[in-house]
């Protein structure tokens, strides 16, 4: 046993022991390192953690143009931005998670029920109504919002400044801002809840990279075995772990 | 189009009722097959460690849930409006596959209160007729808690139920040991012991005390220990993992139809199970008095006729309903006439969350420990607990905090006031998530005269059939009660000393919201009762017109409960299959003459 461990660990770990470590095969606790980070290692305080990368890994986007790729990656890190906290959506891979998604069945709508009469000025609380898909939103959206960028201001959307781009997603988030192909709120709302599933989903869709948005606000992630912490009022001390293994 | 063999007894859904009746019906000597429209599942794959710890995937995009890019609902307030689709997962959020919403359920496992089952009589005794609203439609059952007790008690042993007693045949066991003392009574004690309470569940039942009001154990089909059931089907110990509702459970902890159920069927020669089978119609005689079978579609888009003595339709409450429309079984419901049954009485859940904040160093919460079933609950203002009469409202609430694992998409909640994004969101969602809870008021919810469902005149599913009409939206009725709970239960949340508390609450006036996350608990639509002329079913779940075709399943609840529903429905299905059992196979034909 670790010496660093908290001291109130110990008999709740054998109580652990006793109850669940037979159900869980070996096999699989050795193959993905939970088993080590669970049953051996102690905790590792955040400050001895060896430096992540900051910035997200080198991407090739497959279904964003290369204008649009920059719009992304420019609102992402707007949205939620590296600061004094850690990283932000750009610098965890948040771009590459949405073009990613947009290739999936979601992207092309298949996860919802897309067959026509549309009544897209049906009453909101009837749920989204338009024909588009997420790739069309994402396509009109981003070319509304920089045309509209280049109409007011000169230049696109990740060409501007971080004080009018905070402006100009403002006016979209709160639809001051009307486009003709779709509602700058539905795009805007889109951009949002993909960027926050990108920051917090597992890594193994392309964003979260270095389990930065788990670390930030102390998710565990796959770790999935609390029999020893239901009771506590304490923090939880181990890092996060993502499905394949990797630690934060 | 190809004939099957016949069979004894076709069953429509292989989720808890559908599973129920055939392990019933096959234990009476019958020739089963249950026709499941959706996949093979099970704890391997699809609960399997750790590829299915995956929020993205089973929360976000529903990996198990209902394809509703092939079916679904439309929806409209009114009967004035249009209807349009339920296009994305929204309210609700119903099941496919083998064990259905059974697969990935919470497992909050309760019984009813027996006011409940006696609503309409109840409320005329206590507060007169009067009292009931205009339009409102509530109704008894038509059969009692003493009659369903043996049911429930069955139930929650091949459930593996965890929980604590408040009395066993009439002797207080259950006092200061989280019991419920406004539970009814019961033959035995719950099979496991209640679990372990989180973090966010002892500050709950600590400050429930403080206000005076009488916390307990929320009954959990998570297992508290190693079980087996009656039907010899294993159950290892929970470990809260918190992947519990949208998720198979990857320790076979969660009560479901494939790990309860599923593994004694497989053991019998007269069981079939037939995935990718989607039932079109129910088949009848040319007097529409008596079913012949079922014709479904296979995997490969071929239809199939399937011949068979008895059906039950055990699909979800609303495809039940949908079923019994487009095969003409029992006279469609009119609101404008008050005519018909089948789509009446359609009732949901009156749900309201309130979370408390914590400062960082007063409470660790941990919302991602969790188990879908476990939790501490108060009933001080649940069914008739407590006088109606000054405040003008039809309906209890039971109030808990259920912490079933939040996980970072979908479960960090920010304190009012905080920006929408940018870095001051950041800040406040790394200052709040392990540092907060909620607890909902679940609320009953009534049935009234222009909530129904009927067949969609526009809109059809991938086998061009008309989808389902949901016609519905909250009454002041709803509101006040909401309104009365929310407050009650926001003196808990005061209680606990935090430092900002966010509360819904409903408005007046205020209509359904189908893009948000409510409950899956949808009520009614082929009700049971004492009345042809108002029920759709007689108190055996039998169709009145169809003597050969049973319908279990929430569908048959005329009003929605305090309480969650799974109990009951599995309660009713047991009573059910006992009436077919013992009464319906001597001698076929109407268990109750109208």
């Amino acid at each position: 046993m670790s010496k660093d461990q908290p001291a109130s660990v110990q008999p709740a770990r054998r109580a652990f022991l006793r109850q669940s470590l037979t159900l869980i095969p070996v096999a699989t606790l050795a193959s993905t390192g939970l088993g080590g980070a669970v049953l051996a290692d102690s905790a590792t305080p955040a400050a001895a953690e060896p430096a992540r990368p900051v910035t997200a890994r080198a991407y090739q986007p497959t279904f964003f143009t290369q204008e649009e790729w920059a719009f992304v990656s420019a609102a992402v890190a707007v949205l939620i931005p590296t600061d004094a906290l850690g990283a932000g959506a750009a610098d965890a891979g948040v771009p590459e998670f949405i073009d990613r998604q947009l290739n999936t069945r979601y992207g092309s709508g298949g996860l919802w029920y897309m067959q026509g009469p549309f009544h897209p000025d049906a009453p909101s609380e009837l749920g989204y109504q338009l024909k588009l898909n997420p790739q069309e939103i994402y396509r009109l959206g981003i070319a509304e919002t920089d045309a509209w960028c280049k109409a007011q201001f000169g230049k696109a959307f990740a060409q501007l400044d971080l004080a009018r781009q905070q402006q100009v997603l403002e006016a979209l988030d709160g639809g001051t801002v009307t486009f003709a192909s779709l509602p700058a709120a539905t795009f805007f709302n889109m951009l949002w809840l993909n960027t926050r599933e990108g920051f917090f989903s597992d890594p193994l869709h392309g964003g979260n990279q270095g389990l930065v948005g788990w670390k930030l606000v102390g998710f565990p992630g796959a770790r999935a075995d609390f029999m020893d912490w239901v009771e506590r009022d304490e923090r939880y001390p181990f890092p996060p772990v993502s499905i394949s293994g990797e630690r934060g | 189009m190809s004939q099957m063999k016949k069979v004894d007894v076709v069953i429509v859904g292989f989720g808890w009722a559908g599973a129920i009746m055939a392990k019933e019906l096959t234990e009476a000597g019958l020739q089963v097959l249950a026709l499941e429209r959706g996949p093979a599942r099970d704890t391997y794959p699809d609960g399997v460690y750790p590829q299915t710890m995956d929020e993205l995937t089973y929360n976000s995009r529903k990996k198990l849930f209902m394809d509703i890019s092939r079916e679904t609902v439309t929806l409209r307030h009114s009967v004035n409006d249009v209807a349009v689709p339920y296009r994305q997962f929204g309210a609700f959020l119903p099941g496919t596959g083998t064990g259905g919403a059974g697969l990935h359920w919470s497992g909050v496992h309760f019984r009813v209160d027996p006011v409940e089952l006696r609503l309409r009589s109840h409320y005329e005794e206590r507060y007169g007729k009067a009292f009931i609203p205009e339009g409102m439609t509530i109704q008894d059952f038509g059969v009692s808690y003493e009659e369903l007790e043996p049911y429930f008690d069955f139930a929650e042993k091949v459930f593996g139920t965890s929980g604590t007693a408040w009395s066993i045949k009439g002797q207080v066991v259950g006092r200061d040991k989280g019991g419920n003392p406004f539970a009814a009574d019961r033959s035995s004690d719950f099979p496991l012991v209640a679990q372990k309470n989180t973090v966010s569940a002892q500050l709950f039942e600590k400050a429930a005390r403080e206000v005076g009001y009488h916390p307990y154990n929320l009954p959990s089909a998570n297992t508290s220990g190693p079980y087996t059931n009656p039907y010899g089907a294993q159950m290892g110990p929970c470990n809260f993992c918190g992947y519990c509702s949208g998720y198979a459970c990857y320790m076979y902890s969660k009560a479901s139809p494939n790990v309860n159920i599923l593994p004694a069927l497989r053991q019998v020669p007269n069981f079939e199970l037939r995935n990718n089978a989607h039932v079109l119609r129910v088949n009848l005689t040319e007097d529409k008095r008596l079913a012949t079978g079922v014709t479904y579609v296979d995997s490969q888009g071929r239809e199939v006729e399937q011949p068979a003595d008895l059906v039950i339709l055990g699909a979800f409450q609303y495809n039940n309903v949908r079923l019994m429309l487009l095969s003409g079984i029992g006279k469609p419901y009119d609101p404008v006439s008050n005519q018909g049954v089948v789509g009446r009485n359609f009732a949901y859940q009156n749900i309201s969350t309130v979370t408390a904040f914590f400062d960082r160093d007063s409470h660790h919460t941990n919302p991602f420990i969790g188990a879908g079933g476990n939790g501490v609950a108060v009933d001080d203002f649940n069914a008739d607990n407590f006088d109606h009469g000054p405040h003008g409202f039809v309906g209890g609430s039971p109030f808990w905090v259920n912490q079933a694992g939040a996980k970072p998409i979908s479960g960090t909640k920010v304190p009012p006031g905080t920006p929408k994004w940018g870095s001051g969101w950041k800040a406040a969602v790394a200052d709040s998530y392990r540092h907060m809870l909620s607890m909902d008021a679940h609320g009953a919810h009534q049935s009234y005269r222009d909530n129904y469902l009927d067949l969609d005149p526009v809109y059809k599913d991938a086998y061009g059939q008309p989808l389902l009409r949901m016609t519905f939206d909250w009454k002041d009725n709803d509101v006040k009660m909401n309104r009365f709970m929310v407050e009650r239960m926001g003196k808990i949340a005061e209680a606990m000393g935090p430092k900002a508390i966010s509360a819904g609450k409903k408005a007046f006036g205020q209509h359904f919201d189908a893009s948000t996350y409510q409950t899956t608990h949808l009520n009614g639509g082929a009700i049971m009762g004492t009345d042809p002329k108002t029920s759709a079913l007689n108190r055996y779940l039998q169709c009145w017109d169809v003597h050969n075709v049973f319908v279990p399943g929430a569908s048959a609840f005329p009003q929605g409960l305090g309480y969650n529903p799974t109990g009951l429905v599995a309660a009713l299905t047991y009573w059910s299959a006992r009436a077919i059992r013992e009464r319906y196979l001597k001698n076929p034909g109407p268990l109750v003459q109208a």
